[in-house]
Protein backbone atom coordinates (compact mmCIF):
# COMPACT_ATOMS: atom_id res chain seq x y z
CA UNK A 1 0.00 0.00 0.00
CA UNK A 2 1.33 3.97 -0.90
CA UNK A 3 2.50 4.69 2.27
CA UNK A 4 0.50 8.20 2.52
CA UNK A 5 -2.57 5.66 2.60
CA UNK A 6 -1.01 3.56 5.50
CA UNK A 7 -0.55 7.09 7.22
CA UNK A 8 -4.13 7.75 7.23
CA UNK A 9 -5.45 4.31 7.98
CA UNK A 10 -3.94 5.24 11.13
CA UNK A 11 -5.84 8.52 11.45
CA UNK A 12 -9.38 6.51 10.63
CA UNK A 13 -11.09 5.32 13.54
CA UNK A 14 -12.13 2.03 13.46
CA UNK A 15 -15.74 1.19 12.66
CA UNK A 16 -16.44 4.33 10.69
CA UNK A 17 -18.45 5.24 7.56
CA UNK A 18 -16.11 6.31 5.29
CA UNK A 19 -15.99 7.99 1.52
CA UNK A 20 -12.99 8.08 -0.72
CA UNK A 21 -13.16 10.28 -3.30
CA UNK A 22 -10.92 8.99 -6.16
CA UNK A 23 -9.85 5.67 -4.53
CA UNK A 24 -7.57 4.34 -7.30
CA UNK A 25 -7.66 0.52 -6.62
CA UNK A 26 -9.24 0.71 -3.69
CA UNK A 27 -5.99 -0.25 -1.67
CA UNK A 28 -6.95 2.40 1.45
CA UNK A 29 -10.27 0.94 1.46
CA UNK A 30 -9.38 -3.00 1.27
CA UNK A 31 -6.87 -2.17 4.08
CA UNK A 32 -9.46 0.11 5.92
CA UNK A 33 -12.44 -3.19 5.71
CA UNK A 34 -9.87 -5.80 6.86
CA UNK A 35 -8.27 -4.25 9.70
CA UNK A 36 -10.63 -1.51 11.18
CA UNK A 37 -13.92 -2.91 10.20
CA UNK A 38 -14.59 0.24 8.09
CA UNK A 39 -17.35 0.28 5.96
CA UNK A 40 -16.88 2.56 3.24
CA UNK A 41 -17.30 3.35 -0.81
CA UNK A 42 -14.47 4.68 -2.90
CA UNK A 43 -15.92 7.32 -5.98
CA UNK A 44 -13.55 6.60 -9.49
CA UNK A 45 -13.37 6.96 -12.96
CA UNK A 46 -11.08 4.94 -14.61
CA UNK A 47 -12.27 2.42 -15.83
CA UNK A 48 -9.21 -0.42 -14.75
CA UNK A 49 -9.72 0.53 -10.95
CA UNK A 50 -13.37 0.39 -10.99
CA UNK A 51 -12.81 -2.91 -12.08
CA UNK A 52 -9.89 -4.27 -9.67
CA UNK A 53 -11.87 -2.87 -7.06
CA UNK A 54 -14.83 -4.57 -7.94
CA UNK A 55 -12.74 -7.58 -8.62
CA UNK A 56 -11.90 -7.49 -4.82
CA UNK A 57 -15.19 -6.69 -3.93
CA UNK A 58 -14.52 -2.95 -2.67
CA UNK A 59 -18.19 -0.94 -3.00
CA UNK A 60 -16.83 1.56 -5.86
CA UNK A 61 -18.90 3.62 -7.09
CA UNK A 62 -18.35 5.46 -11.00
CA UNK A 63 -18.81 8.92 -10.72
CA UNK A 64 -17.16 11.95 -11.73
CA UNK A 65 -16.46 14.15 -8.68
CA UNK A 66 -16.44 17.16 -10.90
CA UNK A 67 -19.97 16.98 -11.47
CA UNK A 68 -20.65 17.20 -8.13
CA UNK A 69 -21.95 15.18 -4.97
CA UNK A 70 -25.00 16.05 -4.30
CA UNK A 71 -26.31 12.75 -4.53
CA UNK A 72 -25.11 12.33 -1.02
CA UNK A 73 -26.52 13.28 1.89
CA UNK A 74 -25.70 15.81 4.52
CA UNK A 75 -23.31 14.26 7.25
CA UNK A 76 -23.97 10.73 5.97
CA UNK A 77 -20.11 10.08 6.50
CA UNK A 78 -17.66 9.53 9.65
CA UNK A 79 -14.77 10.58 7.24
CA UNK A 80 -14.85 11.87 3.66
CA UNK A 81 -11.09 11.35 2.22
CA UNK A 82 -8.81 12.73 -0.46
CA UNK A 83 -5.72 11.11 -0.96
CA UNK A 84 -3.29 13.31 -3.55
CA UNK A 85 -6.26 14.16 -6.16
CA UNK A 86 -7.52 17.43 -4.56
CA UNK A 87 -5.43 19.62 -6.71
CA UNK A 88 -6.72 18.05 -10.23
CA UNK A 89 -10.07 19.33 -9.63
CA UNK A 90 -12.00 22.34 -10.79
CA UNK A 91 -12.49 23.88 -7.33
CA UNK A 92 -10.76 22.34 -4.51
CA UNK A 93 -12.01 25.06 -2.26
CA UNK A 94 -15.72 23.94 -3.47
CA UNK A 95 -14.64 20.16 -3.08
CA UNK A 96 -13.65 21.07 0.34
CA UNK A 97 -17.16 22.85 1.67
CA UNK A 98 -18.28 19.49 0.00
CA UNK A 99 -16.39 16.98 1.88
CA UNK A 100 -17.24 18.81 5.23
CA UNK A 101 -21.40 18.77 4.02
CA UNK A 102 -21.42 14.77 3.69
CA UNK A 103 -18.78 14.39 6.16
CA UNK A 104 -17.76 15.17 9.49
CA UNK A 105 -14.54 15.22 8.97
CA UNK A 106 -12.44 15.30 5.98
CA UNK A 107 -8.96 13.75 5.50
CA UNK A 108 -6.87 15.26 2.84
CA UNK A 109 -3.30 15.07 1.49
CA UNK A 110 -1.73 16.59 -1.16
CA UNK A 111 2.12 17.48 -2.66
CA UNK A 112 3.59 20.40 -1.27
CA UNK A 113 4.62 22.76 -3.63
CA UNK A 114 6.57 24.50 -1.31
CA UNK A 115 9.19 21.93 -1.11
CA UNK A 116 12.45 23.33 -1.38
CA UNK A 117 13.24 21.10 -4.82
CA UNK A 118 9.98 22.39 -6.56
CA UNK A 119 11.45 26.35 -5.27
CA UNK A 120 14.87 25.64 -7.21
CA UNK A 121 13.54 24.01 -10.09
CA UNK A 122 11.34 27.09 -10.76
CA UNK A 123 13.40 29.52 -8.96
CA UNK A 124 17.00 28.97 -10.34
CA UNK A 125 16.02 26.69 -13.10
CA UNK A 126 13.26 28.74 -13.82
CA UNK A 127 10.85 25.66 -15.20
CA UNK A 128 8.02 24.25 -13.84
CA UNK A 129 9.23 21.03 -11.83
CA UNK A 130 9.02 17.88 -13.11
CA UNK A 131 10.07 15.11 -10.65
CA UNK A 132 9.48 11.48 -10.19
CA UNK A 133 6.72 12.15 -8.31
CA UNK A 134 5.13 14.74 -10.41
CA UNK A 135 6.69 13.25 -13.87
CA UNK A 136 3.82 15.80 -15.80
CA UNK A 137 4.65 18.40 -18.06
CA UNK A 138 3.09 21.56 -17.06
CA UNK A 139 1.09 21.19 -20.54
CA UNK A 140 -0.43 17.31 -19.95
CA UNK A 141 -0.79 17.78 -15.75
CA UNK A 142 -3.77 16.33 -14.57
CA UNK A 143 -2.45 18.63 -11.30
CA UNK A 144 -4.15 22.19 -12.24
CA UNK A 145 -4.50 23.51 -8.84
CA UNK A 146 -1.26 22.97 -7.20
CA UNK A 147 -0.83 24.40 -3.52
CA UNK A 148 1.89 24.88 -0.58
CA UNK A 149 1.38 23.38 2.58
CA UNK A 150 0.98 27.03 4.01
CA UNK A 151 -2.02 27.90 0.81
CA UNK A 152 -3.69 25.12 2.11
CA UNK A 153 -3.36 26.23 5.70
CA UNK A 154 -4.44 29.53 4.91
CA UNK A 155 -7.36 27.93 3.36
CA UNK A 156 -8.40 26.29 5.92
CA UNK A 157 -8.35 29.32 8.13
CA UNK A 158 -10.37 31.54 5.89
CA UNK A 159 -13.15 29.16 6.08
CA UNK A 160 -12.96 28.83 9.23
CA UNK A 161 -12.64 24.94 9.59
CA UNK A 162 -10.52 23.26 12.81
CA UNK A 163 -7.59 21.41 11.38
CA UNK A 164 -7.30 18.68 13.50
CA UNK A 165 -4.47 16.75 12.85
CA UNK A 166 -1.79 17.42 10.50
CA UNK A 167 1.41 16.15 9.49
CA UNK A 168 3.98 17.26 6.79
CA UNK A 169 6.25 14.19 5.42
CA UNK A 170 9.11 13.60 3.23
CA UNK A 171 9.17 11.53 0.02
CA UNK A 172 9.31 8.27 1.99
CA UNK A 173 6.32 9.35 4.21
CA UNK A 174 8.86 9.64 7.56
CA UNK A 175 8.55 12.97 9.45
CA UNK A 176 11.25 14.09 11.32
CA UNK A 177 12.04 17.13 13.32
CA UNK A 178 12.62 19.66 10.37
CA UNK A 179 9.81 18.78 8.62
CA UNK A 180 7.87 19.36 11.80
CA UNK A 181 9.69 23.16 12.11
CA UNK A 182 9.29 24.08 8.32
CA UNK A 183 6.83 22.08 6.83
CA UNK A 184 6.08 24.23 4.03
CA UNK A 185 9.30 24.33 3.40
CA UNK A 186 10.66 20.35 3.41
CA UNK A 187 7.50 18.63 3.78
CA UNK A 188 6.98 16.50 0.49
CA UNK A 189 3.42 15.28 1.19
CA UNK A 190 0.96 17.26 3.11
CA UNK A 191 -1.64 15.92 5.81
CA UNK A 192 -4.70 17.31 6.68
CA UNK A 193 -8.06 16.35 9.08
CA UNK A 194 -10.08 19.30 9.26
CA UNK A 195 -13.68 19.63 10.28
CA UNK A 196 -15.92 22.48 10.79
CA UNK B 1 -27.31 -22.08 -38.43
CA UNK B 2 -23.83 -23.11 -36.20
CA UNK B 3 -21.52 -25.21 -38.45
CA UNK B 4 -20.12 -26.79 -35.45
CA UNK B 5 -21.44 -25.75 -31.91
CA UNK B 6 -18.57 -23.04 -31.05
CA UNK B 7 -16.42 -24.09 -27.32
CA UNK B 8 -17.79 -21.23 -25.26
CA UNK B 9 -21.27 -22.44 -25.86
CA UNK B 10 -23.58 -24.18 -23.56
CA UNK B 11 -24.54 -26.44 -26.85
CA UNK B 12 -27.60 -28.45 -27.47
CA UNK B 13 -30.23 -27.72 -24.95
CA UNK B 14 -33.62 -28.93 -24.70
CA UNK B 15 -36.10 -27.02 -22.38
CA UNK B 16 -37.71 -28.74 -19.62
CA UNK B 17 -40.95 -27.76 -17.70
CA UNK B 18 -42.64 -27.93 -14.16
CA UNK B 19 -45.76 -28.27 -13.35
CA UNK B 20 -47.31 -26.45 -10.36
CA UNK B 21 -50.14 -27.84 -8.67
CA UNK B 22 -50.10 -25.38 -5.77
CA UNK B 23 -52.39 -22.37 -6.19
CA UNK B 24 -50.60 -18.76 -6.85
CA UNK B 25 -52.64 -16.14 -5.22
CA UNK B 26 -51.74 -12.47 -7.33
CA UNK B 27 -50.97 -9.67 -6.60
CA UNK B 28 -54.28 -8.57 -8.74
CA UNK B 29 -56.18 -10.62 -6.06
CA UNK B 30 -56.94 -13.25 -8.36
CA UNK B 31 -55.51 -17.13 -7.97
CA UNK B 32 -53.93 -19.34 -10.53
CA UNK B 33 -54.71 -22.68 -9.20
CA UNK B 34 -52.32 -24.55 -11.30
CA UNK B 35 -49.43 -23.36 -13.47
CA UNK B 36 -45.95 -24.63 -15.56
CA UNK B 37 -43.05 -22.91 -15.54
CA UNK B 38 -40.90 -23.64 -18.82
CA UNK B 39 -36.76 -23.22 -17.80
CA UNK B 40 -33.70 -24.23 -19.13
CA UNK B 41 -30.84 -24.70 -17.49
CA UNK B 42 -27.14 -24.61 -18.20
CA UNK B 43 -23.93 -26.01 -15.70
CA UNK B 44 -23.92 -28.51 -13.03
CA UNK B 45 -25.68 -27.60 -9.72
CA UNK B 46 -22.84 -28.59 -6.84
CA UNK B 47 -23.33 -30.49 -3.95
CA UNK B 48 -24.94 -28.36 -1.58
CA UNK B 49 -26.69 -26.42 -4.03
CA UNK B 50 -24.76 -23.25 -3.50
CA UNK B 51 -24.20 -22.42 -7.30
CA UNK B 52 -27.15 -21.47 -8.63
CA UNK B 53 -27.81 -18.45 -11.01
CA UNK B 54 -31.18 -17.42 -11.66
CA UNK B 55 -31.41 -14.91 -14.70
CA UNK B 56 -34.42 -12.81 -14.94
CA UNK B 57 -35.71 -12.00 -18.86
CA UNK B 58 -36.92 -8.86 -19.96
CA UNK B 59 -40.18 -7.73 -21.80
CA UNK B 60 -39.70 -9.78 -24.75
CA UNK B 61 -37.02 -12.33 -23.60
CA UNK B 62 -37.81 -15.99 -22.78
CA UNK B 63 -36.19 -19.02 -20.92
CA UNK B 64 -34.07 -19.47 -24.05
CA UNK B 65 -30.77 -17.67 -22.94
CA UNK B 66 -27.89 -19.64 -24.09
CA UNK B 67 -27.07 -22.26 -26.73
CA UNK B 68 -28.49 -23.70 -29.16
CA UNK B 69 -32.14 -25.69 -29.67
CA UNK B 70 -31.05 -27.60 -32.70
CA UNK B 71 -28.24 -27.25 -35.17
CA UNK B 72 -30.84 -25.37 -37.31
CA UNK B 73 -31.39 -22.53 -35.09
CA UNK B 74 -30.23 -19.30 -36.67
CA UNK B 75 -29.13 -17.83 -33.87
CA UNK B 76 -28.17 -18.89 -30.04
CA UNK B 77 -30.37 -17.57 -26.95
CA UNK B 78 -30.55 -14.12 -26.07
CA UNK B 79 -27.86 -13.69 -23.86
CA UNK B 80 -25.46 -16.52 -25.36
CA UNK B 81 -22.79 -13.75 -24.90
CA UNK B 82 -22.63 -13.27 -21.76
CA UNK B 83 -23.57 -17.70 -20.28
CA UNK B 84 -21.26 -20.21 -21.27
CA UNK B 85 -17.79 -21.93 -20.10
CA UNK B 86 -15.77 -19.60 -19.22
CA UNK B 87 -17.89 -16.16 -20.23
CA UNK B 88 -18.67 -13.65 -16.98
CA UNK B 89 -21.63 -16.17 -16.18
CA UNK B 90 -19.17 -19.27 -16.46
CA UNK B 91 -21.03 -22.45 -16.31
CA UNK B 92 -18.00 -23.86 -15.84
CA UNK B 93 -18.55 -22.67 -11.87
CA UNK B 94 -22.09 -21.88 -12.04
CA UNK B 95 -25.78 -24.23 -12.41
CA UNK B 96 -27.32 -21.29 -14.45
CA UNK B 97 -31.56 -21.25 -14.34
CA UNK B 98 -33.17 -19.04 -16.49
CA UNK B 99 -37.11 -19.19 -17.07
CA UNK B 100 -40.01 -18.02 -19.01
CA UNK B 101 -41.83 -15.58 -16.72
CA UNK B 102 -45.69 -16.35 -15.97
CA UNK B 103 -47.85 -14.85 -18.45
CA UNK B 104 -45.03 -14.92 -20.85
CA UNK B 105 -45.39 -17.07 -24.40
CA UNK B 106 -42.61 -19.05 -24.38
CA UNK B 107 -44.16 -21.96 -23.33
CA UNK B 108 -45.22 -21.10 -19.52
CA UNK B 109 -48.34 -20.67 -18.38
CA UNK B 110 -49.65 -17.17 -20.19
CA UNK B 111 -52.57 -16.27 -21.99
CA UNK B 112 -51.88 -18.68 -25.29
CA UNK B 113 -52.19 -21.31 -22.63
CA UNK B 114 -55.65 -23.57 -21.83
CA UNK B 115 -57.74 -22.30 -19.14
CA UNK B 116 -57.91 -25.55 -17.45
CA UNK B 117 -61.21 -24.21 -16.08
CA UNK B 118 -62.95 -23.71 -19.35
CA UNK B 119 -61.62 -25.41 -21.83
CA UNK B 120 -60.69 -22.69 -23.57
CA UNK B 121 -57.80 -20.49 -24.57
CA UNK B 122 -57.17 -18.04 -21.68
CA UNK B 123 -56.80 -14.65 -24.13
CA UNK B 124 -58.10 -11.66 -22.65
CA UNK B 125 -59.20 -13.94 -19.46
CA UNK B 126 -55.35 -14.41 -18.15
CA UNK B 127 -54.82 -12.41 -14.82
CA UNK B 128 -52.51 -9.35 -14.78
CA UNK B 129 -49.18 -10.90 -13.13
CA UNK B 130 -46.84 -8.55 -11.53
CA UNK B 131 -42.84 -8.39 -11.06
CA UNK B 132 -43.79 -9.66 -7.17
CA UNK B 133 -45.74 -12.85 -8.59
CA UNK B 134 -42.59 -13.61 -10.84
CA UNK B 135 -40.58 -13.44 -8.11
CA UNK B 136 -42.70 -15.82 -5.84
CA UNK B 137 -42.95 -18.20 -8.68
CA UNK B 138 -39.28 -18.35 -9.28
CA UNK B 139 -38.54 -18.66 -5.54
CA UNK B 140 -41.00 -21.94 -5.96
CA UNK B 141 -39.02 -23.23 -9.44
CA UNK B 142 -36.07 -23.02 -6.81
CA UNK B 143 -37.45 -25.26 -4.42
CA UNK B 144 -37.78 -28.02 -6.51
CA UNK B 145 -34.05 -27.70 -6.98
CA UNK B 146 -33.27 -27.45 -3.74
CA UNK B 147 -31.90 -24.02 -3.86
CA UNK B 148 -32.49 -22.67 -0.85
CA UNK B 149 -30.22 -19.63 -1.60
CA UNK B 150 -29.04 -18.35 -4.85
CA UNK B 151 -25.17 -17.34 -5.36
CA UNK B 152 -26.80 -14.58 -7.50
CA UNK B 153 -29.93 -13.71 -9.33
CA UNK B 154 -29.30 -11.45 -13.07
CA UNK B 155 -31.35 -9.48 -15.05
CA UNK B 156 -31.50 -6.37 -17.21
CA UNK B 157 -34.55 -4.09 -17.55
CA UNK B 158 -37.56 -5.52 -16.46
CA UNK B 159 -35.29 -8.48 -15.44
CA UNK B 160 -33.29 -6.03 -13.02
CA UNK B 161 -36.68 -5.00 -11.28
CA UNK B 162 -37.10 -9.04 -10.82
CA UNK B 163 -33.64 -8.65 -9.05
CA UNK B 164 -34.48 -5.60 -7.11
CA UNK B 165 -37.85 -7.59 -5.24
CA UNK B 166 -35.79 -10.33 -4.85
CA UNK B 167 -33.10 -8.62 -3.11
CA UNK B 168 -36.20 -7.52 -0.29
CA UNK B 169 -38.85 -9.78 -0.62
CA UNK B 170 -36.70 -12.85 -0.07
CA UNK B 171 -33.44 -10.94 1.35
CA UNK B 172 -31.51 -14.33 2.50
CA UNK B 173 -32.33 -16.59 -0.86
CA UNK B 174 -29.47 -14.70 -2.51
CA UNK B 175 -25.66 -13.67 -2.28
CA UNK B 176 -25.41 -10.88 -4.98
CA UNK B 177 -27.60 -9.13 -7.24
CA UNK B 178 -26.80 -7.97 -10.70
CA UNK B 179 -28.90 -5.04 -11.64
CA UNK B 180 -28.20 -3.96 -15.38
CA UNK B 181 -29.90 -0.86 -17.00
CA UNK B 182 -33.12 -0.66 -14.54
CA UNK B 183 -34.63 1.62 -12.71
CA UNK B 184 -36.72 1.46 -9.18
CA UNK B 185 -40.03 2.21 -11.43
CA UNK B 186 -40.72 3.45 -14.78
CA UNK B 187 -41.21 7.39 -15.72
CA UNK B 188 -44.38 9.41 -16.23
CA UNK B 189 -42.52 9.18 -20.07
CA UNK B 190 -41.92 5.26 -19.75
CA UNK B 191 -45.44 4.76 -18.67
CA UNK B 192 -46.60 7.21 -21.84
CA UNK B 193 -44.83 4.70 -24.33
CA UNK B 194 -46.50 1.82 -22.99
CA UNK B 195 -49.26 3.13 -23.23
CA UNK B 196 -48.98 4.06 -27.06
CA UNK B 197 -47.88 0.61 -27.57
CA UNK B 198 -51.01 -1.23 -25.62
CA UNK B 199 -53.02 1.45 -27.52
CA UNK B 200 -51.69 0.60 -30.84
CA UNK B 201 -52.81 -3.05 -30.02
CA UNK B 202 -56.23 -2.78 -28.68
CA UNK B 203 -57.26 -0.34 -31.20
CA UNK B 204 -56.37 -3.18 -34.26
CA UNK B 205 -59.57 -4.56 -35.38
CA UNK B 206 -57.79 -7.90 -35.09
CA UNK B 207 -57.43 -7.70 -31.26
CA UNK B 208 -61.34 -8.57 -30.64
CA UNK B 209 -60.76 -7.40 -26.84
CA UNK B 210 -57.46 -9.94 -26.62
CA UNK B 211 -60.10 -13.01 -27.43
CA UNK B 212 -57.99 -13.08 -31.05
CA UNK B 213 -57.40 -16.57 -31.08
CA UNK B 214 -60.52 -17.83 -30.91
CA UNK B 215 -61.41 -15.50 -33.82
CA UNK B 216 -58.17 -17.53 -35.58
CA UNK B 217 -55.93 -14.19 -36.25
CA UNK B 218 -53.25 -12.19 -34.67
CA UNK B 219 -54.05 -8.00 -34.39
CA UNK B 220 -50.54 -8.29 -36.93
CA UNK B 221 -50.83 -4.39 -36.85
CA UNK B 222 -51.30 -3.40 -33.67
CA UNK B 223 -48.68 -5.68 -32.24
CA UNK B 224 -46.15 -4.67 -35.26
CA UNK B 225 -46.55 -0.54 -34.40
CA UNK B 226 -45.99 -1.35 -30.88
CA UNK B 227 -42.70 -3.29 -31.74
CA UNK B 228 -41.82 -0.43 -33.83
CA UNK B 229 -42.33 2.28 -31.25
CA UNK B 230 -40.57 -0.07 -28.74
CA UNK B 231 -37.62 -0.54 -30.69
CA UNK B 232 -36.95 2.65 -31.07
CA UNK B 233 -36.97 3.57 -27.15
CA UNK B 234 -34.61 0.72 -27.06
CA UNK B 235 -31.80 2.39 -29.47
CA UNK B 236 -29.87 5.54 -28.94
CA UNK B 237 -30.15 8.67 -31.70
CA UNK B 238 -26.54 8.14 -32.46
CA UNK B 239 -27.13 4.23 -32.86
CA UNK B 240 -29.60 4.70 -35.44
CA UNK B 241 -27.64 7.47 -36.71
CA UNK B 242 -24.64 5.18 -37.58
CA UNK B 243 -26.57 2.35 -38.97
CA UNK B 244 -28.82 4.08 -41.33
CA UNK B 245 -28.40 8.21 -41.31
CA UNK B 246 -30.49 9.00 -44.48
CA UNK B 247 -29.52 5.82 -46.70
CA UNK B 248 -32.49 5.65 -49.37
CA UNK B 249 -33.91 2.68 -51.24
CA UNK B 250 -33.24 4.23 -54.22
CA UNK B 251 -31.57 7.45 -55.96
CA UNK B 252 -33.80 10.09 -55.91
CA UNK B 253 -37.05 11.25 -53.53
CA UNK B 254 -40.05 8.93 -54.99
CA UNK B 255 -42.70 11.23 -53.06
CA UNK B 256 -44.77 8.53 -51.86
CA UNK B 257 -45.63 6.79 -49.00
CA UNK B 258 -43.70 3.29 -49.70
CA UNK B 259 -40.41 2.84 -48.13
CA UNK B 260 -37.82 5.90 -48.51
CA UNK B 261 -35.69 5.93 -45.92
CA UNK B 262 -33.36 2.43 -44.97
CA UNK B 263 -34.39 3.00 -41.35
CA UNK B 264 -38.33 2.56 -41.95
CA UNK B 265 -37.43 -0.26 -44.06
CA UNK B 266 -36.05 -1.45 -40.39
CA UNK B 267 -38.82 -0.73 -38.55
CA UNK B 268 -40.94 -2.61 -40.28
CA UNK B 269 -39.28 -6.06 -40.79
CA UNK B 270 -38.50 -6.01 -36.73
CA UNK B 271 -42.22 -5.20 -36.01
CA UNK B 272 -43.63 -7.78 -38.64
CA UNK B 273 -40.64 -10.38 -36.83
CA UNK B 274 -41.62 -9.36 -33.71
CA UNK B 275 -45.34 -10.45 -34.23
CA UNK B 276 -44.34 -14.11 -35.78
CA UNK B 277 -42.43 -14.63 -32.13
CA UNK B 278 -44.64 -12.91 -29.35
CA UNK B 279 -48.15 -12.86 -28.22
CA UNK B 280 -49.93 -9.98 -28.11
CA UNK B 281 -51.95 -10.07 -24.84
CA UNK B 282 -48.52 -11.15 -23.48
CA UNK B 283 -47.00 -8.12 -24.55
CA UNK B 284 -49.94 -5.94 -23.17
CA UNK B 285 -49.36 -7.94 -19.46
CA UNK B 286 -45.53 -7.28 -19.68
CA UNK B 287 -45.90 -3.59 -20.19
CA UNK B 288 -48.44 -3.67 -17.18
CA UNK B 289 -45.68 -5.55 -15.09
CA UNK B 290 -43.62 -2.67 -15.61
CA UNK B 291 -45.51 -0.35 -15.00
CA UNK B 292 -46.56 -1.12 -11.83
CA UNK B 293 -43.45 -2.17 -10.24
CA UNK B 294 -42.76 0.39 -7.54
CA UNK B 295 -41.63 -1.16 -4.54
CA UNK B 296 -40.83 2.03 -2.87
CA UNK B 297 -44.50 2.68 -2.64
CA UNK B 298 -44.72 -0.10 -0.15
CA UNK B 299 -42.83 2.79 2.54
CA UNK B 300 -44.50 5.73 1.31
CA UNK B 301 -41.95 6.08 -1.31
CA UNK B 302 -38.92 5.74 0.85
CA UNK B 303 -36.58 3.68 -1.57
CA UNK B 304 -33.85 3.26 0.65
CA UNK B 305 -36.19 2.15 3.65
CA UNK B 306 -36.95 -0.94 1.37
CA UNK B 307 -33.75 -1.99 0.45
CA UNK B 308 -32.76 -1.91 3.98
CA UNK B 309 -33.95 -5.60 4.10
CA UNK B 310 -31.52 -6.42 1.61
CA UNK B 311 -28.51 -8.78 2.65
CA UNK B 312 -26.93 -9.33 -0.57
CA UNK B 313 -24.03 -7.65 -2.54
CA UNK B 314 -25.00 -5.47 -5.16
CA UNK B 315 -23.88 -4.73 -9.19
CA UNK B 316 -25.57 -2.13 -10.79
CA UNK B 317 -24.76 -1.46 -14.22
CA UNK B 318 -26.16 1.84 -16.47
CA UNK B 319 -24.84 3.12 -20.12
CA UNK B 320 -24.87 6.32 -21.23
CA UNK B 321 -27.00 6.57 -23.94
CA UNK B 322 -29.76 4.76 -22.17
CA UNK B 323 -32.31 7.02 -22.58
CA UNK B 324 -35.56 4.40 -21.88
CA UNK B 325 -33.84 3.38 -18.10
CA UNK B 326 -31.08 6.17 -18.22
CA UNK B 327 -27.92 5.87 -15.87
CA UNK B 328 -29.86 8.63 -13.05
CA UNK B 329 -32.58 5.82 -13.02
CA UNK B 330 -29.83 3.09 -12.03
CA UNK B 331 -28.40 5.67 -9.65
CA UNK B 332 -31.61 6.34 -7.65
CA UNK B 333 -31.29 2.46 -6.89
CA UNK B 334 -27.39 3.43 -6.06
CA UNK B 335 -28.10 6.44 -3.90
CA UNK B 336 -31.13 4.48 -2.01
CA UNK B 337 -28.24 1.34 -1.03
CA UNK B 338 -25.68 4.13 -0.07
CA UNK B 339 -28.43 5.79 2.29
CA UNK B 340 -28.79 2.23 3.88
CA UNK B 341 -25.55 1.07 4.07
CA UNK B 342 -25.76 -1.63 1.73
CA UNK B 343 -22.72 -3.32 -0.33
CA UNK B 344 -22.94 -1.77 -3.75
CA UNK B 345 -20.79 -1.29 -6.49
CA UNK B 346 -21.95 1.11 -9.87
CA UNK B 347 -20.30 1.23 -13.28
CA UNK B 348 -21.79 3.60 -16.16
CA UNK B 349 -20.71 1.85 -19.91
CA UNK B 350 -20.04 3.54 -22.00
CA UNK B 351 -21.69 2.70 -25.04
CA UNK B 352 -23.16 3.63 -28.40
CA UNK B 353 -26.40 0.90 -28.56
CA UNK B 354 -29.01 2.56 -26.03
CA UNK B 355 -30.96 0.50 -23.63
CA UNK B 356 -30.20 -2.65 -25.74
CA UNK B 357 -26.48 -2.42 -24.63
CA UNK B 358 -27.49 -4.63 -21.83
CA UNK B 359 -27.32 -7.38 -24.43
CA UNK B 360 -23.91 -6.46 -26.00
CA UNK B 361 -21.00 -8.29 -25.16
CA UNK B 362 -19.05 -4.51 -24.19
CA UNK B 363 -15.79 -5.61 -22.59
CA UNK B 364 -16.21 -2.99 -20.01
CA UNK B 365 -19.61 -4.30 -19.22
CA UNK B 366 -18.51 -8.05 -19.22
CA UNK B 367 -14.94 -7.24 -17.16
CA UNK B 368 -17.82 -5.80 -14.57
CA UNK B 369 -20.29 -8.60 -14.44
CA UNK B 370 -17.41 -11.56 -14.59
CA UNK B 371 -14.87 -9.53 -11.70
CA UNK B 372 -18.48 -9.20 -9.80
CA UNK B 373 -19.66 -13.06 -10.27
CA UNK B 374 -15.63 -14.00 -9.96
CA UNK B 375 -16.22 -13.16 -6.40
CA UNK B 376 -18.96 -14.90 -5.83
CA UNK B 377 -17.54 -18.00 -7.16
CA UNK B 378 -14.68 -17.77 -5.26
CA UNK B 379 -16.94 -17.97 -2.04
CA UNK B 380 -17.86 -21.44 -3.34
CA UNK B 381 -17.11 -24.69 -1.67
CA UNK B 382 -14.38 -26.79 -3.55
CA UNK B 383 -15.80 -29.58 -5.88
CA UNK B 384 -15.04 -33.18 -4.92
CA UNK B 385 -13.10 -34.46 -8.15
Amino acid sequence: MRADLELISDWIPAGSRVLDLGCGNGALLEHLQQHKRVAGYGLEIDADNINTCIEKGIPVLEQDIDEGLQNFAEQDFDIVVMAHALQQFRRPDLLLDEMLRIGKEAVITFPNFGHWRNRIHLGIKGHMPVSEFLPYNWYDTPNIHFCTFSDFRDLCQSKNLKIQRWAAVDGQLRDHWWTRMMPNLFSETAIFKVSR
Amino acid sequence: MPETIPADSVGLITPQVAQFDEPLVLACGQTLPTYQLIYETYGQLNADASNAILICHALSGDHHAAGYHSMEDRKPGWWDSAIGPGKPIDTNRFFVISLNNLGGCGGSTGPTSVNPATGKVWGAEFPMVTVEDWVVSQARLADRFGIQQFAAIVGGSLGGMQVLEWSVRYPERLQAAAIIASAPKLSTQNIAFNEVARQSIRRDPEFFDGNYQAEDTIPRNGLGLARMLGHITYLSDDSMGNKFGRQMRHDTYQYNYEVEFEVESYLRYQGEAFTKRFDANTYMLMTKALDYFDPAAREGGDLAKVLSKAQCEFLLVSFTTDWRFSPARSEEIVDALIRCGKHVSYTKIEAIEGHDAFLFPIPRYMNALRGFLGRVANRLPEEQA
